[in-house]
Formats: C-alpha cells, structure tokens, sequence
C-alpha cells in the first residue's frame, strides 16, 4: 500500500477491524472442530478448550462413518451442487448474454421478470413444488433437488452476469463477427473467458446456500439414498438425546468439499487474465 | 475487385433516424474517408457496410453484388477497430490466424499469408505473445495484420488511431497510407480528425446528422466547400465566418479562411485588437476583435511579434473569399 496515502495510524485500525471480524466469523467454526475431536464430557464441561491427551476422542468420526452411509450423503451433497453450480452458470450467463447483447422487444421486462426471483423466497411455492414433483415421480431423486435449485439460483446469477457482460467491448465481439464466429462461438470462446471473475462469484453465491440447504432435501428427498449430508447430520439430533459429538464431526467433515470448491473458484476471482483485451 | 456501392442507406434506432438515405460510390482502390463531428452517423455507416448493423432500408453492394443480408464474415471484408479488439486469450499469430481457420482455410496458406503480414508490419518479434504484453502500437499492428491476413475486398477502419498517443498516430498514419499504395486494396475509413482525412484520403465524404454534406477530394473540400458546414469543418483554424451585409459584400454569408487574411499594424480592411496571440513557431494564431467583421482568427505563416492589445489591420485575399447564399449553401462566382 502506498505510504503516501496512508497513515499508520489508520491502516493498523484498517487492520484491527478486520482481524476482529475475521477472529468472530472463524469463532463458531473453530469451536465445531475442536469440540468434534473431544469427548461427550470434555464437549459439556470446557467447551472452549482444545482436545488435550485426556479428552481427545474420535468416537464422534466413528459413529459417524459407522451409522448411517455418509459416504454416499457426502455423494449425494456434491452431485447436487456441483450439477446445479453448472446448470446455473451455463443458463445463467447465457441469459445474461442474450439480455445484455441483443436489441429485442420486451428486453427490459424480461430481464425484470428474471430478476424478480431475487425477491421472492423460492420456499413459498413449496407445497406446488412437492405437488409439482409428486406428479412427475421424481420425489426421492437427486435431479429434483437440482432442478429446485438450479431455479433458485439463476435470477441472482442472470442479474449480475448481465451487468458484467455489459462492460464486455462490443469491438471484440464485432471483431469475432467478422472473424467467422457463430454466436455461440463468440459467447463461449470471447466472452466468457472474460467474465470470469463475475462467474466465480455467482459460482461462490449459489453453491452455499445449495450446500447448507434442509428444507428442500428433507421435502422433497428425505429417501436414505438420496439424503444430503445437512439433512443426514439430522440423524444424531433427536428430540430428547441429541450425539453432539456426531453432529461436530459430521459438520466438520461437511465443511472441507465446499471450502475445496470456494478456494477453486477464488482462484478465479484473483487471476486477471482479461487486463489488456482493449485499450 | 473491391468496389463498394451503396444505394439509399436508411437506418434508425427506434424513431430515431440516424442514417436518412445515404448514396455513394466507391472505386476499386480507393481510400475514402468518412468524417463528421460525433454522433453524424459515420461509425454507424461504417457498421452497416460491416454487416454488423442492419440497415432498415436501402442496398449494400461489394463488387456488384447485392450484400445487405449477407454475415459479415462472407462479405469479404476485414476490419480494424477503434480498441484493438484482439482476442486476449490467443497469441499474435493465432490472433491473425483465427478468421482463416474458421473459414477453413489450409494451414499451409495459412502460414503463408500470416508470413506475409508479419513482415509487412514487422511483427516478427511478437508472434507468440499475448495482446496484454504489446503496447498500444504494436496491439493496433496486430489489428491490422489480422484484417491484412484475410485479404479482404474492402478494408474497414474505425478511428483506429484515436487511441494512440501524438507521434504514434502519426507513424501509424503513414504506415497506413504505405499499406494502401502496397496493396492497392478499397479502404473505408471513419475518422473525427480531419488532419487524418486530409492527409490519408482521394476523397472525403463530410457527414453531418446523417446526411453527406460533400463528398470530394481534400483539396476540392478545401477549396471549395459546398456549404457553410463543411467549410466550418474543414481546415483549421476553423474559417472566419461574416455576415456579408456589415463588410459590404455580396451574398449573405461570407467565409474567410485564416490563412487568406493578411495583417499590418499600420492599414488595412479590418481594423481591430488583438486579444490573445498563440506561438507555435511555424505559426501565430492571432484573435482579433473587429470593428465591421466582429471576431475573427488569423493564421500568420512564421513567427510575429504580436501581443494581447496591439491594434492591427486585417486584410483578406480577394482571390479566396466564399460566399454563401441564405440556405448555407456557397455561390459559385
């Protein structure tokens, strides 16, 4: 950072404010991993402290990767987002370029109704969305839950990546006109690459949710073979005894697939490859 | 090969009409320069012959042939843009090479012509680099060669030296008018700056809010402009405009140019003061403030000791007065 521009004064507050959200955002997540290597006891009595020799315990792990098949929730969680982070992406950003590129009646409206899904919880239609699965048999199927989702995801995706793209210089994609490139092939080789730092983000907005979500899994896929792993850690809860050392441990198995995700696509958001495409 | 022809070129955007009828005829080797102040619809003309605007009524023709609903990328033209527009995710050479391919051209005569454009434009030392490590001149070269390797029927240019820096634009000017006596190909080319279009073009076609005001060769619009628009926008400093009744003339309007007056600080026609002087070593722009003619600009060839204040006389050059009638439009003596 320049010195010129900034006091020390104000960059060591800068950095104070910022480590102290840092330390309150990590809190809780720190707390589910330490607490999931403890003992039942250890968990209740000092919660705060970390496994030492005489309350390190893995039984928590264990029970969970002996009851229930978390291998095939963990299975189940991925194909879920990973199948609607691309749906979403692919429709997303080719909506976003249709609105953004092309002079059509009813442009505006429609770009308005797409984005109106940002307002609108998508769990108010749940009741027609059950009914809706019902009758065409897909209750207990993983492609309902990507359906749902992918549904869910696209307004917000539509709305950013049709601002992005936007800021893309009509020059280069002029320039692949008169080159010989079909519209498809301007849309997937010029522009794309070059919003993919926005791709990344609606990557990042759309799997957390997807990830963490309950509700639809438990409506609309609660079958032991398609359970998700949220709703599979469901398990260890119960209404009088909950196995809170299964529960920690399964949480934090749950955390490592999405964090492995997140630190694909920030990747992306870092790297600059479009800087010099014009001017 | 290589003639362009365009008959009755309408176009709007909405219930704006942004081209209202535009007529031309481009001859087989020609450099025609389209010029207008913004917004007078010459990049969009330049679109419409692109293909990448469709026109909402009237003909394009290249070579004779009717082109109006033909993509862009059989009408046998190349382009060159304003910003580059390379691909910056492909090297120089596949830059170039990318529209060949796509047509499906043999990567033997790919190599050839992708050669052939290296050299002309000394681009030998870039071929694998990447758009983002050139610096703005050698991307526009790059730009260039990729119109160059296509060996097109018509050149396409728009402004492509806006975004370059003074002498870069004027290396490149001339770069641009070797290429057109080497390759004796058609080149349209939109400009805003006049120097480009006096010194690049056979013939400039002046466009002002959609219409052609003049279409001529540099010297003819110098000389003889049609009208009090081209003549205001032709040359510089901008020719001095007089209401012909306050000096006694003829006609309604009569035009000066700067360079056709004289001044002498003792007689002359026009007796005013000097209100600001400008040195520029091969020239001093002097502004005066008239009695009979109000303001009025002087271009001096050389060198003068005038400052702010001195009291002169200005005197045009019988022989280069115009004089333009009650609609703009200039009478032929």
């Amino acid at each position: 950072m320049s010195k010129a521009r900034q006091s020390t004064l104000r960059t060591s507050l800068v950095h104070v404010a910022l480590i102290a959200y840092t330390l309150v955002a990590l809190f809780p997540v720190f707390l589910t991993i330490i607490n999931s290597f403890k003992s039942k006891q250890a968990i209740f009595g000092q919660p705060l402290r970390l496994p030492g020799p005489s309350t390190f315990s893995l039984i928590g792990y264990e029970t969970v990767l002996k009851q229930g098949d978390f291998v095939t929730y963990f299975q189940n969680s991925t194909v879920v987002t990973v199948v609607s982070i691309f749906l979403v992406l692919l429709f997303g950003a080719m909506a976003a370029f249709a609105l953004s590129e092309y002079r059509f009646r009813g442009n505006t409206l429609m770009g308005l109704y797409l984005a109106i899904g940002i307002m609108i919880p998508i769990r108010l239609g749940t009741v027609a969305l059950l009914q809706g699965m019902v009758a065409s048999g897909l209750v207990n199927t993983l492609t309902s839950l990507v359906l749902v989702y992918t549904a869910q995801g696209l307004p917000l995706a539509i709305f950013i990546l049709s601002e992005f793209m936007r800021t893309v210089s009509d020059d280069l994609k002029n320039a692949g006109r008169i080159d010989g490139l079909s519209e498809y092939a301007i849309f997937f080789r010029l522009v794309l690459p070059l919003v993919r730092p926005a791709m990344a983000t609606v990557a990042v907005f759309t799997m957390i949710p997807i990830w963490n979500d309950l509700w639809f899994p438990l409506i609309l896929a609660p079958g032991e073979s398609t359970k998700t792993v949220t709703l599979g850690a469901q398990l260890f809860i119960g209404q009088f005894v909950t196995n809170w050392n299964a529960v920690l441990a399964a949480l934090s198995l749950a955390i490592f697939p999405v964090l492995v995700l997140y630190v694909i696509f920030s990747r992306q958001l870092i790297r600059g490859i479009t800087s010099g495409a014009v001017k | 090969m290589g003639s362009l022809e365009l008959r009755n070129i309408r176009k709007s955007f909405g219930a704006q009409e942004v081209l209202k009828g535009i007529d031309l005829q481009v001859k087989d080797g020609e450099f025609v320069i389209f010029v207008g102040p913004s917004g007078c619809g010459k990049s969009t003309l330049l679109r419409s012959i692109a293909g990448l605007e469709d026109v909402t009524s009237g003909a394009v023709l290249i070579n004779g042939e009717d082109v109006t609903v033909t993509p862009p990328a059989k009408r046998g033209i190349a382009m060159v843009f304003q910003t580059y527009a390379l691909y910056p995710h492909l090297s120089v050479r596949d830059n170039m090479a990318l529209g060949l391919k796509q047509a499906g051209t043999p990567t033997d005569e790919i190599n050839t012509r992708v050669a052939a454009a290296t050299e002309m434009l000394s681009l030998e030392p870039y071929l694998k680099r990447r758009p983002a490590e050139l610096s703005g001149g050698q991307r526009q070269r790059v730009a260039i060669g990729r119109a160059l390797v296509r060996e097109p029927e018509l050149f396409l240019f728009d402004e492509p030296l806006s975004n370059l820096d003074a002498a870069l634009r004027v290396q490149t000017r001339v770069e641009i008018a070797r290429l057109h006596r080497q390759l004796g190909a058609t080149m349209i080319y939109v400009t805003h700056d006049q120097v480009e279009a006096m010194t690049l073009a056979d013939r400039i076609v002046v466009l002002n809010g959609g219409v052609i005001e003049q279409i001529g060769s540099p010297m003819e619009l110098y000389n003889r402009p049609a009208n009090l628009f081209v003549a205001g926008f032709i040359g510089s400093p901008q020719m001095n405009f007089v209401e012909a009744a306050r000096i006694g003339e003829a006609g309604v309007t009569i035009g000066i140019r700067p360079e056709h007056l004289s001044v002498s600080p003792a007689e002359g026609r026009f007796k005013g003061k000097v209100i600001h002087a400008e040195h520029l070593g091969a020239d001093t722009n002097l502004y005066l403030e008239t009695e009979t003619a109000g303001l009025i600009t002087v271009r001096l060839f050389g060198e003068h000791r005038y400052a702010a204040d001195d009291v002169v006389h200005a005197t045009p050059d019988p022989t280069k007065i115009h004089r333009f009638d009650e609609k703009g439009r200039s009478i032929v003596a």
